[in-house]
Order: C-alpha cells, then sequence, then structure tokens
C-alpha cells in the first residue's frame, strides 16, 4: 500500500475549530492549503457521516470559506452596481435577507470562483467565495471594483462558519436561536441570537443537496468550540455527527453541485459547466459577458454529464472517457461511490454528441474501459416536504 | 489493535504470514484506518505470477485508490473471494478475515528483511509522529 497521506513540510492554515478536530481523532488533510477534517473515525467516518446528513443531521466546520463584504453609504446604489459588474447572476433581484448562486468570471467566461452573494442591506452584500482561491479572489474583486463606489472588506478571517445540514437540522438549530427558522426560505437569511450571541447571520443555504443552514460566529476559539459543543448537545437527540470533507464531497457529488478546479475553472465555461439558470445575459453588463456571448455563438463544445458505472470499477477524478468506438472523449471531473445509491457515479465533460441520457459511455480505470451510461442529474434529489400551510389557507 | 506476533510487516503497510512456502498477504490494520471505509478490491487471478516490490491490485475506500505491492515474487495459489461482496471485511478484520490473497513463494528469504510486530508498531508511531508536527 503506498502513502495516503503526504507528509510535506508546509505551513498549514488552521480554523479556530482544528484544535477540537484533533481531539476529536480526526483524519486531516491538507484541502487548498488549509489544515481539514476529512472524515472522524470515532463517529463512524465518511459513510456514516453522508447517511447522518440524508437521513438525520450532521455538523461541517467551514470556516476555511473565504467571506468578501462589498458595500456603500455614499453613493447610493454604488456597491450593487459592483456587485452587478463582477458576478454573472442578476444581483438586482435579491431583496434584503435574500441570498443566491452566482459566479465571477474572468473576460472569457471561465470562472474566477462560483459564490454565494448575500444581499445584507440596501447597498451591502456579503459574497461567500472558496478557501482554496481566496486571495486570487480578493484581488480579483479589488482590481474590478476599483472604478465603482465600494469598500470592499475581506472578512474571511473574522467568522467561524459552521455548516448543520440534513433533514432534521432546523430542529436541532431552533433550540439554539430566538429565530423562527420556519420563517427562513430556502436560500434566505436572517440575524438573531445563537448561542446567546446576538445578531448572528443564519443562512438556509449548503452544499449538500439537504435542508440545512450555515451560521456565521465570532472567529475565536472559546466561542467557535463553545458553538460546536452547544450543537452537538443539541443534536444528541437526533443523532448528530461531526462531518469531515469527505462526506461533503460525495453529499454535494449527489447532487450535482459544483467544485472549483474540477467542474468548473479558469479553462470551463459556463455553459459547458450547464450553469445557465445563474447567467443572466440580459443584465447590465457583466465580466465574462462578452465572451460568453462568443462562446454562445461558437457553440458547446463540451458538457458535463452525470456518469454511473455499469460495470464493476470506480471513476475517479481526471479519468479518461472514450465513446463506444474506442475514441477517447473527454475526462471525469468528480467521480465516487455514492453512499446513498450504492452506485458509482461521476461527472465528466464530454461533446454534446455523446450527452444524451442513456448513452453508453468508457472509463479508463486503471488501463481497463470500464462501461458506464450517461444518466440525468442530480444524481439523488430530495423528496419535497409538504410545505408549511400558509395562514389562511384552507 | 495488536499486530499479530506470527505476521511480518512491510514499510507499504502489507502484511505476509508463511507456512510451508506458502504466504498469505493482506493489508495492515494501519493501512485500513488509513483509507476509510473499504468499497472495493482489485486482486489478480490464481495462477498470476508477481514480482517483488510491484503492484498486483487495489484497494478502493470512498474517497482514494490504493495500490497492494508485492513483498515477494511467486505465483498466486488462492484469492480471497468473498471480498468481491464484502469488501468491509478488511475494515472490520484486516489480519484475518480481510487477507487477500495466497502466494507460493519463489524465494521465502526475500522476506527476511520485513519488519516484525513491535517493529512495526514503532514505524506507525513514528509516522504518526510526523504527520502531527
Amino acid at each position: 500500500m503506498d502513502s495516503v497521506t503526504s507528509s510535506a513540510k508546509i505551513e498549514l492554515r488552521k480554523t479556530p475549530l482544528n484544535a477540537l478536530h484533533r481531539k476529536l481523532g480526526a483524519k486531516m488533510v491538507n484541502f487548498g492549503g488549509w489544515d481539514m477534517p476529512v472524515e472522524y473515525p470515532s463517529s463512524g467516518g465518511l459513510m456514516a457521516e453522508h447517511k447522518a446528513v440524508r437521513g438525520g443531521v450532521g455538523v461541517f466546520d467551514v470556516s476555511h470559506m473565504g467571506d468578501i463584504r462589498i458595500h456603500t453609504d455614499k453613493t447610493p446604489g454604488g456597491a450593487l452596481a459592483a456587485v452587478q459588474h463582477i458576478s454573472m447572476n442578476d444581483t438586482s433581484k435579491l431583496v434584503i435577507g435574500q441570498a443566491h448562486y452566482s459566479a465571477m468570471l474572468y473576460p472569457q467566461g471561465t470562472f474566477v470562483d462560483d459564490v454565494i452573494v448575500h444581499r445584507l442591506g440596501e447597498d451591502d452584500f456579503l459574497l461567500v467565495i472558496n478557501a482554496g482561491t481566496r486571495e486570487k479572489d480578493i484581488q480579483w474583486v479589488r482590481q474590478n471594483t476599483a472604478n465603482h463606489d465600494c469598500v470592499v472588506e475581506d472578512l474571511s478571517d473574522a467568522y467561524t462558519q459552521l455548516a448543520i445540514q440534513g433533514p432534521r437540522a432546523a430542529e436541532v438549530l431552533q433550540k439554539l436561536t430566538d429565530v423562527d427558522l420556519s420563517t427562513i426560505k430556502n436560500y434566505w437569511f436572517s440575524h438573531g441570537t445563537v448561542c446567546g450571541l446576538p445578531n448572528r447571520l443564519i443562512a438556509r443555504t449548503g452544499y449538500t443537496g439537504e435542508d440545512g443552514f450555515e451560521i456565521y460566529v465570532p472567529g475565536d476559539t472559546a466561542t467557535s468550540e463553545a458553538v460546536w459543543n452547544a450543537m452537538i448537545e443539541a443534536g444528541r437527540e437526533f443523532g448528530i455527527i461531526p462531518c469531515g470533507l469527505g462526506a461533503r464531497n460525495t453529499l454535494r457529488l449527489e447532487s450535482r453541485m459544483c467544485l472549483y478546479e474540477h467542474e468548473i475553472s479558469d479553462s470551463i465555461n459556463v455553459w459547458e459547466a450547464g450553469l445557465d439558470r445563474y447567467c443572466k445575459m440580459e443584465k447590465t453588463d457583466f465580466v465574462g459577458r462578452t465572451g460568453l456571448a462568443r462562446a454562445s455563438s461558437a457553440g458547446l463544445k463540451r458538457t458535463l454529464v452525470g456518469l454511473e458505472m455499469v460495470e464493476r470499477g470506480i471513476a475517479r477524478d481526471s479519468y479518461r472517457v472514450f465513446d463506444s468506438a474506442g475514441e477517447e472523449i473527454g475526462v471525469v471531473t468528480s467521480g465516487s461511490p455514492s453512499p446513498t445509491l450504492s452506485k458509482n457515479i461521476a461527472l465528466a465533460y464530454v461533446p454534446p454528441v455523446h450527452a444524451a441520457v442513456g448513452t453508453f459511455l468508457y472509463v479508463e480505470v486503471r488501463s481497463q474501459r470500464i462501461k458506464a451510461q450517461v444518466v440525468a442529474t442530480p444524481f439523488y434529489k430530495r423528496a419535497k416536504k409538504t410545505a408549511p400551510q400558509a395562514v389562511g389557507t384552507t | 489493535m495488536a499486530y499479530p506476533a506470527n505476521l511480518r510487516y512491510t514499510k507499504e503497510h502489507e502484511w505476509v504470514n508463511v507456512e510451508g512456502g506458502i504466504a498469505t498477504i493482506g493489508i495492515t490494520d494501519y493501512a485500513q484506518s488509513e483509507l476509510g471505509d473499504v468499497v472495493f478490491v482489485e486482486l489478480p487471478k490464481v495462477g498470476a505470477k508477481l514480482e517483488t516490490g510491484k503492484s498486483f491490485g487495489n484497494v478502493e475506500s470512498v474517497k482514494a485508490v490504493s495500490e497492494i505491492y508485492a513483498p515477494a515474487a511467486g505465483e498466486v495459489t488462492a484469492v480471497n473471494t468473498e471480498l468481491a461482496n464484502k469488501p468491509e471485511l478488511l475494515n472490520s478484520d484486516p489480519h484475518g478475515a480481510g487477507w487477500l490473497i495466497k502466494v507460493k513463494l519463489a524465494n521465502a528469504a526475500e522476506l527476511s528483511g520485513l519488519m516484525d510486530g513491535p517493529a512495526y508498531e514503532a514505524y506507525i508511531a513514528e509516522k504518526g509522529k510526523e504527520a502531527s508536527a
């Protein structure tokens, strides 16, 4: 067996909960320069963590994510114009208390990063960005908003960000906050007291395809550990367990959520990634719009498809994809066993002519071509809960 | 978990048990705990020839693929077929029911350099220290 972890001596960054993860016996890995828990063997490991989130509730430390605040109080509309300029979704459609998925693009329409934009105020926005791209993103945002009247603040190190995810997440968090969580819709947020801490941001967002919340608390170790422990205590009756980046990856893959440097990157454009519905070409001009218009008229050369392995074998990131004639046609961007479906699944880029659901393709797994089939995505979609009835309806 | 005294261990975290010129080979408890939930095992067929130090199969967990290396040359005489349907045996009983293959050794002396239980425990304790340093 070869060594699974590398022991290269580089100074990794740590979240405020690092010591606690180590005390819990988490297996730690270098993720984008961060020393992060990949799984917690003491609570059952990756598979158990994945199932806890699908069937109950799990808690993740996602403090490695970056946070950029863009605001202004001088020129009305200055921050909105800046966010509109640097992101592809139509931020003018957000009302205060609402968030949406978006992306920042290079001029040719490829990805600087994907991002969740929260509208905190009329002219006040919070952008949550990826860990591995933090410095690049912040520099890019500063450069591209230089001509706008707004303040760009890097708040990445100010917060500990926890994700409480799963069908029982609302019940757990409700025990710790005065905000009525049933009033927060998917991709909306509110502010309220959490664990006695006033004015905390509580967003109904996540990266698991399950119901859940992301909360932001002060980034000191004592406060962070106290909130984490309170979450575990409150969730005990629902079987809450700590979850690592391993489960976070399999959960997002089943839900067909993109991961930077995999499904999206500086060489993949919005159309290829299939993120059209988050890109509003008709809104005001934004960086990447011209490139996307050009790419649109040039036609799609490759598109992201879901694969399910038909024969025994697991497709992994960067494995090559072949058609039934033996031509190399594409590449796997993410692949893994799916703990929910008990099948081996993958996302891959292939030319549109090979993208129809039902098409048989072959993934090269250690020099053997293993049969796979194009399937509809997401691989997993949570059952719609019966929506709580609004007052006054019958 | 204890590392049985009758086994010998490689630096790549395989174990070997030699009885009458036949070596049973598996991966160690340390190896399975590093991998996590094992979901797939790929092994050679009976009759396959192994070369010293060369990969003869793979163990896959949800998140990683790991190659398994032959500690000595020889011919495969048996394969643990139960692992096809129960790969989790590598997690639950790595030194027993989770064995991988049996090999008729070409030269048993090739295994003389392997570690015994206490030496292997010291070896992985050292690795643990490196990782947390």
